[in-house]
């Protein structure tokens, strides 16, 4: 299990907000990990420096050995990074399909390959597929979010970025976009997960980081950071 | 009735042109959220070099209108890249004086290259019959109700052309990779990025097709209206981007309705009502609409859920 990816004393400016201080994590391959922190902690900030709609002003983001901190976005997810955005972001004028589409933009290993893999993602998402020709803006908040990892995931990725896919949604549905989450794992796509949701969020993942005001405040085993008193007091409500 | 049906098939012809037009502002607005007022212009230029093709180098029609299509769109491509794309960031009201000044730029070159003076369009949309004794008669037209009405092939031409190119734009935005591109990056263009698209490869090649259209409408216009100067594409370019806000900017059926009724409403009232009034009640037409309907016509609603 080598580090897949690795990110090296970043940091990261919104115009003239210094947003990330020096942050440094990294994620072996066939791991989960989760960022937890508060709002305004620097979570999206972070996700957006590695999958490249932000550019570090210092520091490195190592992708399976290559830097990738200067690569424009489209460019970064044909080496399999894939983010799953804040918000969701599905093309809502388009069709649950061609939102899938859209998503594998960027293979071109021929109609029947990627035929084979809606029929995956349907299988994974059913709800989805009852759902394939109506326009995505139409769907509920929780389909959206499942339409979003299917459309992160038709590109293939080695690596998936998940934004707060928690975000708005009912405890149920929560478990089962986290369910998806742990299934995704398993079928061998490493996941860096940002939450807010921090139970949740260590509930599932190997190992975590705590971002607090753009710096690391804690990292550790995800089992040992959800019995820690501080993380309790400050995350989890107990 | 049948002069109703004169100016019924005038108006939608003259639509057509403004409806070709106004899928180059609609598309450029959805993509770029920019009103490219340069685009007006582009239409000028399209139109002088089919001229310049056909009747000083006498090549074929086609060829000219491909020569024009083909320099409008490197033209609507290098403006991008020159012009806009430096201000991708920048705020509206930058890019917005910006496309005015390309504006004024493309009409101030036409007059330093190719003068002031009016060039007749050639009609070359005719027919030339050959006669039973030899001799040959050019016809520019179809009779109908023994000569009642007739219907230039230039108003044939220009409807069919337009039928053409909304079923071919349609087709290319649902079912082609390109097309699906343009419609993610016009929707969200951080998104679109994730995908793996390059957004500025994509707002480069709308510009191309919307210049190119720009191309085809420049020949069109000219051939119904033949005198041509280097403020020719001014006004037909405000009435297509009124027609764009008409049916909804930012939608491609919308520019097409758009279009059709302002080129519609103007030939009546200019039939009807009055000659020198005539864009006034175009323009107020549009007024009403937006008062009513401020997205136009067809334009998106906003139904996004949260």
């Amino acid at each position: 299990m080598g580090e897949m990816l690795s990110v090296k004393n970043i940091d990261v400016y919104y115009g003239s907000i210094h947003a990330i201080k020096n942050v440094s994590f990294h994620v072996n391959e066939g791991e989960i990990v989760t960022l937890i922190g508060a709002n305004g902690a620097g979570k999206t900030t972070t996700m957006h420096a590695i999958s490249g709609l932000l550019r570090p002003k210092n520091g490195e983001i190592i992708y399976c050995g290559q830097p990738i901190q200067k690569m424009e976005a489209h460019k970064i997810i044909r080496l399999g990074l894939s983010q799953v955005p804040e918000g969701r972001r599905v093309f809502s004028g388009l069709t649950v399909q061609q939102n899938l589409t859209l998503g594998a933009y960027i293979r071109n290993d021929g109609k029947e390959a990627i035929q084979d893999d809606y029929d995956r993602i349907f299988e994974l998402l059913p709800r989805l597929k009852e759902r394939r020709n109506q326009s995505a803006g139409t769907l509920s908040g929780g389909e959206q979010q499942m339409l979003a990892i299917g459309r992160a995931l038709m590109c293939k990725p080695k690596m998936l970025l998940l934004d707060e896919p928690s975000m708005g949604l009912s405890p149920l549905l929560v478990k089962e976009i986290f369910r998806i989450i742990r299934d995704v794992n398993r079928d061998g796509v490493t996941v860096l997960l940002v939450e807010q949701n921090a139970k949740m969020a260590l509930e599932i993942a190997h190992r975590a980081y705590v971002l607090e005001t753009g710096c690391v405040k804690m990292e550790g085993d995800a089992t040992e950071l959800a019995n820690n008193i501080e993380v309790r007091k400050a995350y989890l409500g107990c | 009735m049948l002069t109703f049906l004169n100016h019924l098939i005038n108006g939608i012809s003259l639509g057509s042109v403004y409806a070709i037009i106004a899928l180059g502002y609609t598309m450029v607005y959805g993509i770029a959220k920019m009103l490219n007022f340069a685009h007006g212009d582009i239409i000028m230029v399209g139109a002088y070099i089919c001229f310049f093709a056909v009747s000083t180098f006498g090549l074929p029609p086609i060829v000219g209108v491909l020569l024009a299509m083909v320099v409008c769109t490197v033209l609507g491509m290098v403006i991008e890249r020159l012009a806009y794309k430096p201000l991708r960031s920048a705020p509206s009201l930058a890019v917005l004086i910006t496309a005015i000044g390309v504006s004024y730029f493309l009409q101030n070159a036409a007059q330093l290259l190719w003068t002031s003076n009016p060039k007749i369009f050639p009609s070359f949309l005719v027919v030339t019959q050959q006669n039973a004794d030899g001799t040959q008669t050019v016809k520019s037209g179809i009779q109908f109700a023994g000569g009642q009405l007739s219907v230039s092939y230039a108003t044939l031409i220009t409807i069919a052309v337009c039928v053409v190119i909304m079923l071919v734009l349609t087709w290319f935005t649902e079912h082609t990779k390109m097309g699906q591109a343009i419609q993610a990056c016009s929707e969200d263009k951080g998104a679109a990025q994730l995908m793996g698209i390059n957004v500025n490869t994509t707002i480069s090649l709308t510009f191309a097709i919307g210049s190119a259209l720009a191309a085809i409408a420049g020949v069109l216009l000219c051939s119904a209206y033949p005198t041509l100067v280097p403020t020719t594409g001014s006004m037909p370019g405000i009435k297509a981007f009124t027609a764009a806000v008409f049916g909804g900017i930012g939608s491609i059926p919308g520019a097409l309705l758009g279009g059709i009724l302002l080129g519609v409403i103007e030939i009546f009232a200019k039939a009807y009502i009055s000659t020198q009034l005539s864009d006034a009640i175009v323009f107020a037409v549009l007024i009403v609409v937006l008062l009513v309907r401020p997205t136009g016509l067809l334009g998106k609603q906003i139904r996004e859920k949260v």
